[in-house]
């Protein structure tokens, strides 16, 4: 099951232009990028791994990218996301967060539903991939 | 719904889903309108027209401005109209779609202080821009202090921190030399000098390094890391100018401040300037225009001392030869006892204070890297 998170998640994949046309984008609002990844893409897990420092005067997107391309070879069975900062007063946020890089195979998640008082559900998720122990989630059989 | 609702407020920036929505949008729409058709390449028996597609990188633009601000330094322009016209045939050749590979274009810009290597980078830049080897054309002027790290583990990440910034454009790296001490083998410039390295090659569709110094000291520079000189195509010598040259730059600075020389100043001009050059520190055009400042400020006080005078504009535009020829230059006969006399001592030191970004020669104190 294909994780849907951050911007842009429910269009196809985008090719290395089109995300570097992204990063441009961001630059041209004065918006900070970095670069993080994680295993454990659980919708609520907010705090991903940072790579490297955020980067806050470059001037072109192609050194955001080289980072993106770097995180890319350490994680290639790693989600890794390019988040945008925008410091403007008033927003001091994240604008947008793109994936640009996802493991080859994504078990998904279970719903769990547990019984509690009176009958009633609690419904949770639990993705499959996190059974294993972290750093070795994600693995293609072949490895 | 719509922004109809609120034409006079300005867009809010978005939290909410609705704005946020927008500017994703906004995104989109930057996307596809910037990811240009595929130009259809040309067939064997097209033709193209080099005017045509030199005006179209307008590149005549920055070469002509290169050749008025600029006096002399004829063997430079010659070899910056040769990568420029290069890189144009390269665009021709793309349109056929004939491969060619990107050249190298890191570069080396050796020569006395003074000489305009920095003027010129700055030009590089914007020249490479236009012909779209660049995508932003900016320059990234920095030294050795801005790339070696206090202590183990700092280098890297600092050296790289410039790169990044530098993507883009151009990274110009002043006194390349001091990134090298021989006399320190566990000096942290080694290390700074391997990612360099490792970005020129790596990164050279995104970046143009230019390695910029005194002839000397850069060739030892380049003896010592052959993998650097070797990556560096063009090695550009920029030659000290001779008095006409001086002159005329004067002449440039005058006109660019609006003051203009009489014709007495203009002979004790380039007496001074004659006088000057033989003295040590001599910095070229730097030091044409730290004795013009000079000159400027004697103009001043000459005319305050006089308040009586009526003065019309061109009193005020103009420097009389009294001006320059109070120069300490002149009151030494001998231009080589000025060597030790401390008045020529004055004027190099003025010279240097002027000198933005160019330190002394000795800079002992930072070289105790552990």
């Amino acid at each position: 099951m294909r994780v849907t998170q951050g911007t842009f998640s429910f269009l196809p994949d985008f090719t290395d232009d089109e995300i570097k046309l992204q990063l441009e984008y961001a630059l041209q609002n004065k918006w900070a990028l970095a670069v993080e990844f994680t295993d454990d893409p659980h919708p609520r897990n907010s705090y991903w791994d940072m790579w490297d420092l955020p980067m806050f005067d470059i001037g072109d997107a192609s050194a955001a990218f080289m980072e993106v391309k770097k995180c890319r070879e350490a994680y290639p069975n790693h989600y890794v996301k390019v988040t945008a900062y925008d410091p403007s007063p008033n927003r001091a946020t994240t604008a947008f967060d793109l994936i640009v890089n996802r493991p080859a195979e994504e078990p998904g998640f279970q719903l769990e539903r547990t019984e509690v008082h009176d009958r009633k559900m609690n419904y949770t998720v639990r993705s499959y991939a996190a059974d294993k122990p972290h750093g070795e989630r994600y693995q293609t059989n072949g490895k | 719904m719509s922004d109809d609702d609120t034409p006079d407020e300005t867009p809010k920036r978005g939290f909410g889903l609705r704005n946020a929505g927008g500017s994703s949008e906004k995104a989109g729409g930057d996307a596809d309108e910037k990811k240009t058709e595929e130009e259809p390449l040309l067939s064997d028996d097209d033709t193209v027209d080099v005017g045509q597609e030199e005006a179209s990188v307008h590149t005549h633009e920055v070469l002509d401005r290169l050749e008025k601000e600029l006096v002399g330094l004829e063997p430079v322009k010659a070899r910056i109209r040769e990568i420029g016209d290069l890189l144009l045939v390269d665009r021709l050749r793309r349109k056929f779609g004939i491969e060619s590979t990107r050249p190298s274009l890191h570069m080396s810009f050796t020569g006395s202080p003074g000489t305009g290597k920095t003027t010129v980078a700055l030009r590089m830049a914007e020249l490479l821009h236009r012909l779209g080897y660049l995508r932003k054309g900016h320059l990234v002027a920095v030294t050795r202090d801005d790339l070696v790290g206090q202590y183990i583990g700092h280098t890297a990440p600092k050296t790289k921190e410039v790169m990044k910034r530098a993507m883009g454009g151009v990274l110009f790296i002043d006194e390349a030399y001091y990134l090298y001490r021989q006399e320190n083998e566990r000096d942290y410039g080694q290390e700074t000098i391997e990612i360099l390295l490792q970005m020129m090659e790596a990164e050279r569709e995104n970046v143009v390094v230019i390695l910029a110094g005194y002839k000397d000291r850069m060739d030892t520079f380049f003896q010592s890391n052959p993998g650097m000189g070797s990556r560096i195509a063009h090695h550009i010598h920029f030659p000290d100018y001779s008095l006409d040259e001086l002159v005329a730059i004067g002449d440039l600075m005058m006109a660019e401040q609006q003051y203009e020389l009489s014709p007495d100043a203009q002979v004790a001009f380039r007496e001074y300037l004659e006088r000057r050059m033989v003295q040590p520190r001599f910095a070229n055009a730097r030091s044409v225009r730290n004795a013009l400042e000079r000159a400027r400020l004697r103009q001043a006080s000459r005319i305050v001392s006089d308040p009586s005078r009526k003065l019309t504009k061109s009193d005020l535009m103009r420097i009389e030869a009294e001006d320059i020829l109070q120069s300490r230059v002149f009151t030494d006969d001998s231009p080589e006892d000025a060597v030790s006399a401390a008045d020529a001592g004055d004027e190099a030191v003025a010279d240097d204070a002027g000198a933005n970004g160019q330190p002394p020669p000795a800079r002992s104190e930072d070289a105790k890297a552990p």
